[in-house]
């Protein structure tokens, strides 16, 4: 069919405004099967929200959001939190959106190490084993599309890798197309097929591969607190207005930030998002980047 | 059988319990708990209006609690106030207006604490057969909507991107309060329905490991409570609509002491044997 080599969801210059600021916007992201998106961005860059729009749960208020027909969706999203009023153990969990086949729910649990907290309650769980209930849910729905929004918060470190590996090979054993928010601007999972940076718009994207493939990218696993590397790096001439518009270095104004507009792309130098504490005194957010020379 | 008013009044309230219990669940699990007592308030404007329009009591009160509960949902949507704020906007002005109304129509002499706070003793064969077939409905619309509406009290976003159409459920689990307050308005009267709603869900809590097995604990706590409560005010010549819902307290205190802990224990260390099979 025809319909396949279509992407699962495609999103054209969609934005999000709340109370006339745009939380994001102009953004264009398609994933397709079997392809790991990953996307990333500091604090209030409109990563959740992205994904939101990409999953229905958002309506873009601009631009356009499009799934296809019939697609069977996993969903990690940022926070789930369960109330205690509600009696539910793991095993029910994993049923949640309707039932999936035991035996999927069964091999989705004994993957993420849950297997024996099945007759645990939820809310009884610790951050990082909710974290994988979470996954094995979605796991074991066979999704077409899977889309994990921080899935290693409250995971440690050695667990981090543990899932990014599990990620990686969810997507080779089914085949779906992934859709990553990192939490951290300067780990990337080497499987990614492209990263999107995002800062209210996408700042740039591109793939890892060969920041993946250099040693600093290796070395970055085991010292992260030197992890000046990023994955993808790109330099930024412009300052975003609160009303989602953008100023260029050369005084225009235009409507939102165009992958062409006021960005110099280059690889292998990093690049640092900083934001001014609580948005700022006068409420604009501003974006520094960092050049490392090299 | 149905001759006898003491066991039609049991029919009746045991057939609210049994539907009023699994829809409590949702109250509890969702914090509606204010919600239900503004549709519940609603009621006697739905009453006015049934002696005005000549039609009748159930129907009436049933369309005045979905026009609440849409009101509801689309002032949420709209205006600018918190919902806690608009419920109690929303309870108190029906109920005034109800009051107001039934004052306008002179002709009529309405015994207002019927309404208030129920006549289950005087239950009529028609009124058990509305109550079993609108029952009957809520539950078999309840069995349905279940996964959908369970998966969006547990997370909205996550039922929302999986598509379980959250927002359909949702209304649909208002309209089916408004049914159960309908039906159960002449059984516990309009301010005590939030108590058959809330008290046996709360009840089930501590008995529950599942949802579904909450629902079905909460309806049979309900409907212990009615037989409890029925027998109560015959032995001690109390209104049968509060006793009921003493009884209800009285089996949620129960619910408190260390016996749901012991049977919750029985359980939980029988059932994995029981689920693995190997």
């Amino acid at each position: 069919m025809a319909q396949d080599t279509d992407p699962l969801i495609t999103l054209s210059r969609a934005g999000v405004e709340r109370a006339g600021r745009w939380l994001v916007r102009g953004v264009d992201l398609a994933v397709q099967p079997g392809e790991i998106v990953t996307l990333i961005g500091p604090n209030g860059s409109g990563k959740s929200t992205t994904a939101k729009m990409a999953l229905g749960i958002l309506k873009p208020d601009e631009g356009t959001s499009a799934r296809r027909r019939d697609l069977v969706v996993g969903y990690v999203p940022q926070k789930v939190s369960i109330d205690w009023t509600l009696p539910l153990t793991v095993a029910r969990f994993m049923h949640l959106t309707g039932r999936v086949d035991q035996a999927d729910a069964d091999a989705a649990m004994k993957q993420t190490g849950i297997h024996d907290l099945r007759s645990a309650e939820v809310r009884t769980l610790s951050g990082g084993e909710f974290q994988r209930v979470l996954l094995a849910r979605a796991m074991a729905r066979k999704p077409d599309l899977l889309v994990l929004d921080e899935p290693v918060q409250g995971v440690d470190f050695s667990g981090e890798i543990a899932l990014y590996e599990m990620i990686k090979g969810i997507r080779d054993d089914i085949g779906c197309g992934i859709l990553l928010i990192s939490h951290d601007l300067h780990v990337v999972m080497a499987a990614t097929d492209r990263v999107l940076c995002l800062n209210g718009h996408i700042c740039c994207q591109g793939t890892p591969t060969a920041v993946a493939s250099s040693v600093e990218y290796q070395t970055l696993f085991g010292k992260r607190a030197a992890a000046t590397l990023a994955v993808y790096e790109h330099d930024h001439d412009h300052t975003h207005l609160p009303d989602g518009r953008v100023r260029h270095s050369d005084g225009t104004v235009t409507d939102s930030c165009h992958p062409q507009d006021g960005h110099h792309h280059g690889h292998h130098h990093g690049h640092v998002h900083t934001l001014p504490t609580a948005e700022g005194v006068d409420g604009i957010e501003r974006e520094r980047e960092t050049h490392h020379a090299r | 059988m149905l001759d006898d008013f003491f066991i039609r009044a049991m029919l009746a309230g045991v057939g609210v319990a049994v539907v009023a219990g699994p829809l409590g669940c949702f109250i509890v699990w969702r914090r509606l708990a204010y919600f239900g007592d503004t549709l519940s308030h609603a009621a006697l404007l739905g009453v006015a209006l049934a002696f005005l329009l000549e039609i009748n009591f159930t129907v009436a009160v049933f369309l005045v609690s979905a026009v609440v509960s849409l009101a509801l949902l689309f002032l949420q949507r709209k205006a600018t106030v918190s919902s806690d704020s608009l419920l109690g906007l929303l309870a108190h002005s029906a109920l005034a207006l109800g009051l107001v109304v039934l004052a306008f129509l002179t002709w009529v002499r309405v015994d207002l604490m019927g309404f208030l706070f129920g006549d289950i003793l005087a239950v009529s064969a028609m009124d058990i057969l509305i109550i079993y077939i609108g029952g009957a409905a809520v539950l078999s619309v309840l069995v349905w909507i279940w996964t959908p509406l369970f998966a969006a009290t547990v997370n909205w976003e996550l039922a929302e991107a999986e598509g379980m159409k959250p927002g359909r459920a949702n209304i649909v689990l208002m309209l089916l309060m408004a049914t159960v307050i309908a039906i159960a308005m002449k059984i516990v009267g309009v301010l005590l329905i939030t108590a058959m709603l809330i008290i046996p869900a709360a009840t089930a809590r501590r008995f529950a490991a599942g949802p579904e097995q909450m629902a079905v604990v909460a309806a049979i706590a309900g409907a212990m409570a009615v037989v409890g409560g029925l027998f109560g005010s015959l032995e001690w010549d109390t209104p049968s609509g509060p006793t009921i819902v003493v009884a209800a307290l009285f089996l949620f205190i129960l619910s408190l002491s260390p016996l749901p802990q012991l049977l919750a224990f029985g359980r939980k260390s029988g059932t994995p044997i029981v689920k693995e099979g190997n």
